[in-house]
């Protein structure tokens, strides 16, 4: 269960934070608050630090300097994907989220498995809820995508969504996509965007990390920039239009 | 009612291919050599004989479902085997000597496991050269005696582990044969098989196999579960290699020899996948009486053992198609997009000229 204090402002709050890796400073000085149930999308050019940004939010890297704040409060030293999961951060990796020769049932509950006091799992169990999460969080009806079903047989979108859908089931407040339309076609991308709006009419926030800037724009709340590991701006999809957002970047790419 | 279904489904399926093999060639046998297939005696001789096998295979179901390999267990069977018998038969220690051959064993199995999970050497090199360490270990230590158990069947040592609990209770010549290991190795594989289906560490196995990013990802200490796995190899083998010195009632140095090809035969025959991710142990039992079957079958038929291996080679190749094409669709077409693009590409022309250079 999700830590249900109700009073905090910003689920996740970095406060001047930097990461060295040896010379390289790949973050610096950063201030970035996520509300809750917002979406904020995270945009730059490759090597502007949004991996080592959202690593460290989730516990993957440790700040070299700097705090973080999950629900106001500063994190403990050990804080690990562990302690960020207990603390219901979720992240969605492009292509690590999901083993493909095993059954989505497996897939939702393998690290947390419904077990009896010696580690058997209960199967009934799992099949049953993983059933929920099919067809009630994340909605795969008619299909033809059964808990039995193998990751291998599903879409890139459709996995996008069972990852989604689990990070959901954790009752996480924050979900982190890292790039989750990545070589998606067209119509894979629509079902994307809509887990996405998904996870915000549900009261979640989620921190959107994309290159494609339509996608971004369509969904975000916010879009914060990134460049050379500063966050350089923080644009309303209302002030900017698609168009002028990529101007605006492109300009970034040539500002020396 | 559904789960049920479910469960008997799975029966159904898992293992089912190799079995209906094993029943095939069984028939065949029975038809070339009815004297011999067709008489209880044969069955009691093989039940005797392929424990060791099994539960081997059944350890290199685990290592190969998680991706890894492990070239290293007939080296336990020839350490641990001198282990205990130099214990049992020069120092009389009996059940210690038992312990201390399994012990053995899980050391040897534990090493591996570290020098693969946190040394990070790829398994296939690892146990290469703890293989090569530990049959010289045994046969520095033995210096290449053999140790000959003389009256071992008297112990209760051999009573319990490789009897003939019914040999005083009945006048049949094959009921009196039957053996006791048998009976352990089917308990052994059978909780594995459980632990394997519906354990968390049997799930963190496949996983592993799958993928270790995605396991990692997902919370799975892939290090500690990879030390397990091969400790449990190493477990087995040593408990395979106190089975196979006592049933033969003598030790010696190259025991081990002619069960690392048999062993992971019969696990890839059964089903399991090389690539890992995917794994049966109800396959490999009946992966492993094919491989087993074929020896007494053959030579009863009039051909010479060394028609033994070649067909064992065969059948181990034929297997490894048929699950290419049968259980995984993709690679089907893939294997079938290559042999079209060849001629199309002049593949077949150009790699002898590569060849060349």
């Amino acid at each position: 269960m999700a830590p249900a204090s109700s009073d905090f402002t910003s689920i996740v709050r970095l406060e001047g934070v930097q990461k060295y890796f040896g010379a390289v400073h790949a973050l610096r000085d950063i201030n970035l608050a996520i509300g809750r149930n917002e979406i904020v999308g995270l945009i730059g050019d490759n090597g502007a630090g949004k991996s080592t940004l959202i690593k460290v939010m989730t516990g993957v890297l440790q700040p070299s300097a700097g705090k973080v704040f999950i629900r106001d409060r500063e994190i403990p030293p050990n804080y690990s994907v562990r302690k960020a999961h207990d603390l219901s951060i979720e992240t969605v990796y492009q292509d690590k989220s999901l083993a493909d020769k095993q059954p989505l049932w497996r897939n939702f509950f393998v690290g947390r498995q419904v077990t009896d006091r010696f580690g058997f799992i209960d199967i009934k169990r799992e099949k049953e809820l993983a059933r929920n999460i099919l067809l009630d969080v994340i909605g795969f009806r008619g299909v033809g995508i059964t808990v039995d079903s193998t990751v291998s047989k599903l879409s890139g979108g459709e996995r996008q969504g069972i990852a989604i859908g689990r990070a959901m089931h954790y009752n996480a407040e924050l979900i982190v996509l890292d790039e989750p339309t990545a070589a998606l076609g067209v119509a894979e991308v629509r079902k994307v965007v809509e887990f996405v709006r998904l996870i915000k009419n549900s009261g979640r926030a989620c921190l959107y990390i994309e290159h494609n800037l339509a996608h971004v724009h369509e969904v975000a709340d916010r879009m914060v920039v990134l460049d050379r590991g500063r966050v350089v701006a923080q644009i309303s999809p209302k002030d900017m239009t698609v168009a002028e957002l990529t101007e605006y970047l492109i300009a970034l790419q040539h500002k020396g | 009612m559904a789960q049920r279904h479910g469960v008997l489904g799975l029966l159904s399926v898992e293992g089912a291919p190799i079995f209906l093999v094993f029943v095939l060639i069984l028939a065949l046998f029975m038809w070339t050599s009815p004297g011999v297939f067709l008489a209880p005696s044969i069955y009691t001789t093989f039940l005797t004989i392929v424990p060791p096998l099994v539960l081997l295979a059944t350890g290199l179901t685990f290592v190969i479902g998680a991706g890894e390999i492990d070239l290293c267990f007939p080296a336990i069977l020839s350490f641990s085997g001198f282990i205990f018998a130099v214990l049992f038969k020069e120092y009389n220690l009996g059940w210690i000597a038992v312990i201390a051959g399994l012990a053995s064993g899980v050391m040897v199995g534990f090493i591996n496991g570290v020098l693969i999970a946190k040394v990070g050497i790829p398994s296939f090199i690892a146990t290469l050269g703890t293989q090569f360490f530990w049959t010289g270990a045994a046969s520095v230590l033995s210096g290449g005696k053999s140790y000959a158990l003389r009256g071992a069947e008297e112990s209760s040592v051999w009573q319990w582990i490789v009897g003939r609990p019914f040999a005083s209770m009945s006048t049949v010549d094959w009921v009196q044969g039957l053996s006791i290991q048998a009976l352990w190795t089917a308990l052994i594989v059978g909780f594995l098989w459980l632990v394997l289906t519906r354990h968390r560490f049997g799930e963190h196995t496949l996983f592993i196999g799958d993928s270790n990013d995605v396991s990692r990802v997902v919370g799975i200490d892939v290090d500690r579960e990879k030390i397990k796995i091969f400790t449990l190899m190493g477990a087995l083998a040593g408990l395979a290699s106190i089975i196979l010195t006592l049933e033969n009632k003598n030790f010696f140095g190259n025991q081990g020899q002619g069960y690392l090809m048999t062993a992971i035969a019969g696990v890839l025959i059964g089903g399991t996948s090389i690539l890992g991710g995917r794994a049966t142990i109800i396959g490999t039992v009946f992966g492993c009486f094919v491989i087993q079957i074929l020896e007494p079958g053959l030579v009863a038929a009039g051909l010479t053992g060394s028609w033994v291996r070649t067909v064992q080679g065969f059948i181990f190749l034929v297997a490894i198609i048929f699950y290419m094409y049968v259980d995984e669709p993709q690679r089907r077409v893939n294997l079938l997009a290559r042999l079209r693009s060849i001629p199309a590409f002049g593949g077949a022309r150009a790699s002898p000229t590569r060849a060349s250079e």
